[in-house]
């Protein structure tokens, strides 16, 4: 399971970017990982304004269907629309492919989430 | 694979022939302007009536239901459908009449409608029901919508969120949204119950309702239900009951008396008429006396022994089915009803809960059951030590029981349980039946610590073996297209 340092995640196994005021969101690889293949990805429409929490999307695998949270409140400023086409691209590459950028209206958001070495230990708990 | 009917086709065979008409025939042309017609004719297959007959015989072999065999599948109550019931709705009287025909000449079918809606009342503890529902989500939509129009009335148009447990079937968010409520999730508690807390905390005066399945979709009872109808009612919010697990219930505790305020049936579920193909369902509904001037038109009355329908009803959301709903299966749930009698249902919770629980027991030693307690009338297990130790998951579980002659059980449902495994005998199964399939489970488990790679390949004896799931998601062939 990979991990990245440089990146913020959240409880929902989400994980954010910064470039910025800019929060690239995406799924961790163990959300791709336990959801299974991907077949559909509902992305959300540019300029909402979300809260952090809310739900901006969809991801449908062939397991389940679940909701997308963003971890930041803001603005969405650009989705990846390639997703639509290849939602398969979230299991091959999870950090790579971001689902949404979300222009933050509350930075220090970023605090309450978890560093790289919080989420290992995070994901070794919920695996026990 | 065998060959699907179009390609069976051979131009020019027929099933039958029509003689020569003595009458001339009409020009279609001259009858119908010609933007409505077509310039190709339809590809319909060509085949002769024995290889028709031949070829739909073949299919009906290959499917599988209750009447072939074991179908645990969790929350779908797939029990025996006696055919007592398909005489009943065959009789000429019921079978032959038409909606359109004046009520006086109906009335043995209005009786029996208006007796359903009684029984049903007294069985759930509602005050009044409608049988218009086809299914059960769209029972749900309709009282969605009941709940939509009582907080209307009252000009409490604040109530746009409806909360719904994590534990939940996918209906009940997808209800709530269709009609447009933002969905709230309330957790559940390391007992597998709605967490009181967690709903005391989201509760508001935006809150429309609560959507609640009881016993809930782990097969436990709520028991705190009338401290969560309460906290529901005190924040001015109503409840709603998902009638998907009534048959845990029915004869023993009634929705209307834990303080829901509406509530779905499943005749297809609960009351013994079929499912799915055989259908078609019926998810009639029932409310409290203060919601009943909502329920959808007609609603059936009776006068001096005579039944009319009303359709003069001011504050109705209007009709969700046209004409009446599906008739036949009402008469198939009337007469399962009666059948069986208060006793009769009584014994069918009975046995549905005592068949889960000897499965639940038996298969404790092999299976994972993160709820292990007392159920009702399903259970989850899970396959989460067999994927641990062997890599075995809940789907090679799924398919290595195909090859046993088992339906395999709803597999990934509930959520909140990883690699679930969701289990429902119901009543109609013998003792021998439950030992098979738990000789059948213990095999699998087994299986995956000797022979993991075989199970990893099962089915080894379907016609199917493992359909390519993921491309049939992502890029599915909804019709057949000839190849050239």
């Amino acid at each position: 399971m990979e991990i990245k340092a440089n990146l913020y995640y959240s409880d929902d196994h989400e994980w954010v970017r910064v470039e910025g005021d800019l929060a690239y969101i995406g799924i961790t690889d163990y959300a791709q990982h336990h959801l299974g293949d991907i077949v559909f990805v509902e992305l959300p429409e540019i300029g909402g304004e979300f809260a952090a929490g809310d739900t901006i999307g969809v991801i449908e695998s062939v397991k389940a269907v679940a909701d997308m949270h963003t971890p930041v409140s803001g603005t969405i400023t650009a989705v990846n629309e390639a997703l639509e086409e290849a939602p398969e691209t979230l299991n091959k590459d999870p950090y790579g492919q971001h689902i949404a950028v979300l222009k933050m209206s509350n930075p220090d958001e970023l605090k309450k989430l978890m560093t790289g070495e919080q989420y290992t230990a995070y994901c070794e708990q919920a695996e026990e | 694979m065998s060959k699907l009917i179009f390609e069976k086709s051979v131009k020019g065979a027929r099933a039958f022939t029509l003689p020569e008409s003595d009458i001339p025939p009409e020009k279609v042309s001259e009858e119908i302007p010609a933007d409505f017609l077509r310039e190709e004719d339809p590809l319909l297959p060509e085949v002769s009536e024995v290889e028709a007959v031949r070829h739909f015989t073949a299919l009906s072999q290959r499917s599988y239901g209750v009447d072939s065999g074991f179908y645990p599948l969790g929350s779908c109550t797939m029990k025996y459908n006696p055919k007592i019931n398909e005489w009943a709705a065959r009789l000429p009287g019921f079978a032959g009449i038409h909606p359109y025909q004046p009520e006086e000449t109906v009335q043995g079918a209005l009786e029996l409608m208006y007796e359903l809606e009684q029984m049903l009342c007294e069985i759930t503890g509602m005050d009044s029901f409608t049988l218009q529902p086809a299914a059960g989500a769209h029972g749900e939509m309709t009282g969605a919508m009941i709940i939509k129009a009582y907080h209307n009335s009252r000009g409490d148009t604040k109530r746009t969120k409806m909360i719904v447990p994590d534990s939940a079937h996918g209906t009940n968010p997808a209800t709530a949204n269709m009609l447009g409520y933002k969905v709230i999730e309330v957790k559940s508690d390391e007992r597998g119950l709605v967490d009181l807390e967690d709903l005391r905390a989201l509760m508001s005066d935006e809150i429309a309702g609560l959507m609640l399945t009881n016993p809930n979709t782990l097969g436990l009872f709520e028991e705190n239900i009338r401290e969560i109808a309460a906290i529901v009612h005190d924040a001015g919010g109503l409840l709603y009951y998902d009638g998907a697990n009534a048959n845990a219930i029915i004869g023993i505790a009634r929705p209307g008396d834990m303080g829901f305020d509406i509530c779905h049936l499943n005749l297809h579920k609960t009351f013994g008429t079929p499912h799915g193909g055989g259908g078609p369902g019926s998810g009639p509904i029932g409310v409290k006396s203060f919601l009943a001037d909502f329920l959808p038109v007609p609603v059936i009355e009776k006068h001096e022994g005579k039944y009319h329908l009303n359709y003069n009803r001011p504050l109705s959301i209007g009709k969700v089915h046209t004409f009446y709903g599906n008739f036949g299966v009402m008469v198939k749930a009337y007469t399962y009803i009666k059948a069986l009698g208060s006793s009769g249902l009584k014994a069918v919770s009975q046995n549905a809960v005592l068949n889960a629980n000897y499965l639940r027991t038996k298969l404790a030693g092999c299976y994972d059951i993160p709820y292990n307690r007392l159920c009702k009338h399903e259970f989850v297990a899970s396959a989460r030590k067999q994927k641990k130790e062997a890599g075995i998951t809940a789907l090679d579980v799924a398919k290595a029981l195909i090859d046993r002659r088992c339906h395999p059980p709803t597999v990934y449902f509930p959520l909140i349980v990883e690699e679930a495994l969701m289990i429902e005998p119901t009543e109609t199964e013998t003792r021998e039946r439950l030992d098979a399939f738990i000789e059948a489970m213990l095999e699998i488990d087994r299986e995956a610590r000797e022979n993991p790679e075989r199970l990893k390949e099962a089915p080894h004896r379907a016609v199917i073996r493992r359909p390519d799931e993921t491309g049939a998601a992502r890029n599915p062939k909804l019709k057949w297209t000839p190849k050239d």
